[in-house]
């Protein structure tokens, strides 16, 4: 009974929406300030609908209600109870849930947060994602309905893909939704702009905080998506430029040029029409993404869809609101202002390099992906567009974007002084290029690349630090003096240098481990002996075991380092009972910033076993810099300059903020 | 400079960046983009040796032979023709005897054998690569009994029955 309600609350979901989709925004045009008002008090019960229906759809995952189709196909009475929480979305229908919860959660948090947003505006926003709402809710209703029945109930489930039966579907998904959806805020208020016909720098104000928070939440789920294809997958790689992480990985690239054109836009009401174009571009990457992975065209891990009528469904969604917001974009954007000049050597001359490179990289990122779909389209031929493309053509356009980023902070606005921010950096240039050559030594040759890298690297940490250095004026001041400044800095200060900083460390991470890994494949019996990175690894045998829904074939190894056992860890090959499919487990073994990471193959007819070992140094770089950068975009986002709802001074109550962390040092 | 001279260097940096981007992703394509071939197009399709290619088809029954310490080496085929594959490496899960496999590498020079670098394997219990299924459906050689990834289990049946059936 309670599942139809449920099914009851999202079609009574798809009124409200199709409501405040039209109310609101005739509302903004007469002035008419109960119509308007509407827009608030709707969008908290929309959310509220869809809470609900998200609630019931979990509690029949975690009592097991197999009459429920979408439970069956996806759970398994035996399967531990994280994985019935995170089973809701682990599979199409309950993902799209997901998706439609987060839109109305933004909607309600827009309510929430905006309660000195100018009433118009206001209404206009709420009524753009109220359309985004209904266009999601008929593509649930209509297509991917999660309710449906099975009658009579069967007795068990057919258990979760033993891929998601993993800790990383409980964060990864929910904070890649938070970051992608999250840029429906940006694209609506660039669309309510646009219907308005006014923009200022009042809008980036408000603006800003939201391109804040989707950029955090999708660094946080990109880089999460990336560690858990890492170590599930079993094959040691972190990143295979795949079309479904392409997908999440375009909104990034746009949103970080979004992220720091509305910078230009707040401080200088420069870039207007820019900035909305990219809000607008930002969001239908979003949805290209949704589209890519949703509607089947390709075969990967998040491809649960195979009925044709959703990938129609769904590009439909996206040809209205991508075309409709161009159109409008057309129609409308003439009318805008555009408002402060500059020279092009200045901060708003970095800040454009950055947007033209960044949308230049996604903009390759994005052939790359959709050529393939296109010439099959259009020839038939089948050709596959791999990793080398990508690190080619993104990897070289990324050298002169890296080159830039410390120096942005460093020039002024309006006019800027390149030979001073150049002198300012000439400590920073000198002490990255000896870490290079110390790197250099130490490895007796080694690559050039690796040491320009690694220089590279150091570069873009210091260059992070050096924008602090002089901000606070050390060196100039006494130390007290600089130090009482430092920790005066505004928190958007420590933002901005812990993100570049994060990516340093991202990158160096990435340079080492391309570099300097080591892969070793060999068959070992019991007893044997294999050398990696300086640890040797002694495999112990094999032994059986069997876990709640799954047997194991489990590989011990010994791992020591100058004849002392250091660690010891388990790999295993993995049956999921329910769907008779093999995972591999590797054994990720950790020593301080790199791993060793151990994973079993086929075993022989003489009772040996294929065994894999990679080497990799310094990988956790690689992740440690996203979260770094997250942790830069939440410091900048508990600004109070920035914090949501709060852009003026007189602010009754310290808002509760996003992220209690307190400035580094 | 006057202000209009500077406007139009610096449009004429952003053209020839966006341009120097054009060229770029122009010549990454010509050399790393592998064309997608199955067994039977080998005969007309004159591949030179080294040149990368992806091919596909399914694994013949019984072909799958490991040789000394990690290399396999197996039989592609797709219904008619076979090209024999040798790889080092660890086989993905999901590799089995009569599923669908998509190899990517060059054929030797010497050997005229085909050595892949990677076997693909995407995580799904049906195993069937797009581009793979796509042609033996048109073949009729292989019919979509079971979708991708989150398909229900009643369906198996139906796919172990025409994987059975691809022996000509």
């Amino acid at each position: 009974m309670i599942i139809e309600i449920a099914h009851f609350a999202l079609v009574l979901a798809l009124a409200v929406a199709l409501i405040l989709s039209v109310v609101p925004v005739i509302g903004a045009v007469r002035r008419d300030a109960a119509m308007m008002a509407m827009a608030s008090t709707g969008s908290l019960v929309l959310f509220s609908l869809v809470a609900f229906s998200f609630g019931v759809l979990t509690w029949a995952y975690v009592v097991s209600d197999f009459s429920v189709k979408n439970v069956w196909e996806n759970s398994h009475s035996l399967m531990p109870l994280l994985y019935k929480y995170t089973g809701v979305w682990g599979n199409h229908e309950g993902s799209m849930l997901l998706w439609l919860l987060i839109i109305v959660l933004f909607s309600a948090l827009v309510v929430m947060f905006g309660k000195n947003l100018p009433e118009t505006l206001k209404a206009n926003v709420l009524a753009v994602q109220a359309w985004i709402a209904s266009a999601f809710l008929m593509f649930i209703l209509l297509t991917s309905n999660p309710f449906t029945r099975l009658d009579p109930a069967p007795a068990e489930g057919q258990d979760l893909n033993p891929i998601l039966q993993d800790f990383g579907l409980a964060i990864h998904p929910p904070l890649l939704y938070l970051g992608y959806v999250g840029f429906s805020v940006c694209f609506s208020f660039a669309v309510a702009a646009l219907i308005e016909g006014r923009i200022d720098a009042a809008w980036a104000r408000w603006v800003r905080p939201w391109t804040l928070a989707a950029w955090t939440f999708l660094t946080a789920g990109i880089a999460m998506g990336s560690y858990w294809a890492y170590y599930e997958l079993g094959w040691g790689g972190w990143w295979f430029w795949d079309p479904v992480e392409n997908a999440s990985f375009m909104p990034w690239l746009a949103g970080t040029a979004l992220l720091h054109s509305a910078i230009v836009m707040e401080k200088r009401e420069a870039l207007k029409i820019w900035t909305v174009l990219l809000a607008i571009m930002t969001f239908s990457l979003s949805l290209l993404g949704t589209f890519l992975v949703r509607s089947g065209v390709l075969t990967s891990v998040h491809a649960f869809a195979t009925d044709p009528s959703r990938g129609i469904f769904i590009l439909g969604i996206l040809t209205l609101f991508i075309g409709g917001a161009f159109a409008l974009f057309a129609w409308r954007a003439p009318r805008l202002k555009s408002g402060g000049l500059f020279q092009p050597i200045s901060r708003e001359g970095a800040l454009v390099l950055n947007n033209l490179i960044l949308t230049v990289a996604c903009a390759t990122v994005l052939t790359g992906t959709l050529y393939p779909l296109v010439l099959e389209t259009i020839t038939g031929e089948k050709i596959s567009v791999g990793a080398p493309f990508f690190n080619l053509s993104f990897g070289l356009l990324m050298i002169p974007l890296m080159i830039a980023v410390p120096f942005g902070p460093l020039l002024a606005w309006k006019r800027a002084d390149l030979l001073g921010a150049m002198q300012r950096l000439y400590a920073v240039v000198g002490l990255a290029f000896l870490a290079g050559l110390v790197l250099y030594y130490i490895e007796n040759g080694g690559p050039v690349m690796a040491a320009l890298g690694l220089a590279m690297a150091c570069y873009l940490m210091l260059g992070a630090l050096a924008d602090l250095w002089y901000r606070a004026n050390f060196g100039k001041l006494a130390f007290n003096v600089a130090w009482r400044r430092l920790v005066g800095l505004p928190r958007s200060a420590f933002g901005t240098a812990l993100a570049h900083f994060g990516l340093g460390v991202t990158v160096l991470g990435i340079i080492i481990v391309s570099t300097y890994e080591t892969e070793t494949v060999l068959e070992m019996k019991q007893g044997m002996t294999a050398e990696a990175g300086g640890y040797s690894l002694v495999f112990d045998g094999m032994r059986h075991a069997v876990g709640p829904n799954y047997t194991d074939d489990q590989g011990h190894f010994s791992i020591s380092k100058n004849g002392v056992v250091v660690a010891d860890t388990w790999s295993s090959k993995r049956l999921y009972t329910a769907r008779r499919m093999p995972t591999t487990e590797a054994g990720i073994v950790t020593f301080w910033l790199s791993q060793l990471y151990v994973s079993l193959g086929d075993p022989m007819d003489d009772g040996g076993i294929v065994v894999r070992i990679w080497w990799k140094p310094f990988i956790l770089c690689i992740w440690g810099g996203c979260l770094i950068m997250m942790l830069g975009g939440f410091v900048s986002l508990s600004d109070r300059r920035l914090r949501v709802g709060a852009p003026s001074r007189k602010a009754k109550v310290a808002k509760p903020v996003k992220s209690v962390m307190e400035p580094a040092e | 400079m006057t202000r209009k001279q500077k406007r139009m260097a610096v449009i004429a940096g952003g053209v020839s960046f966006i341009m120097a981007a054009v060229l770029l992703v122009m010549f990454a394509f010509s050399q790393s983009v592998a064309y997608f071939f199955m067994p039977g197009d080998l005969k007309t399709a004159q591949i030179s040796p080294g040149t990368r290619i992806r091919l596909g088809g399914l694994v013949e029954a019984g072909s799958v032979q490991r040789g000394a310490g990690s290399t396999v080496s197996f039989t592609v085929t797709d219904g008619t023709s076979t090209v024999p594959v040798s790889y080092t490496g660890i086989l993905p899960d999901l590799f089995r005897e009569g599923q669908g496999v998509v190899t990517e590498g060059a054929f030797d020079a010497a050997s005229h054998s085909f050595v892949a670098d990677s076997v693909l394997a995407k995580h799904d219990e049906n195993y069937m690569p797009k581009e793979v299924a796509d042609r033996l459906k048109k073949d009729g050689v292989w019919e979509d009994g079971s979708g991708k990834g989150m398909a229900p289990a009643k369906e198996k049946p139906a796919k172990v029955e025409t994987t059975g059936a691809t022996k000509p």
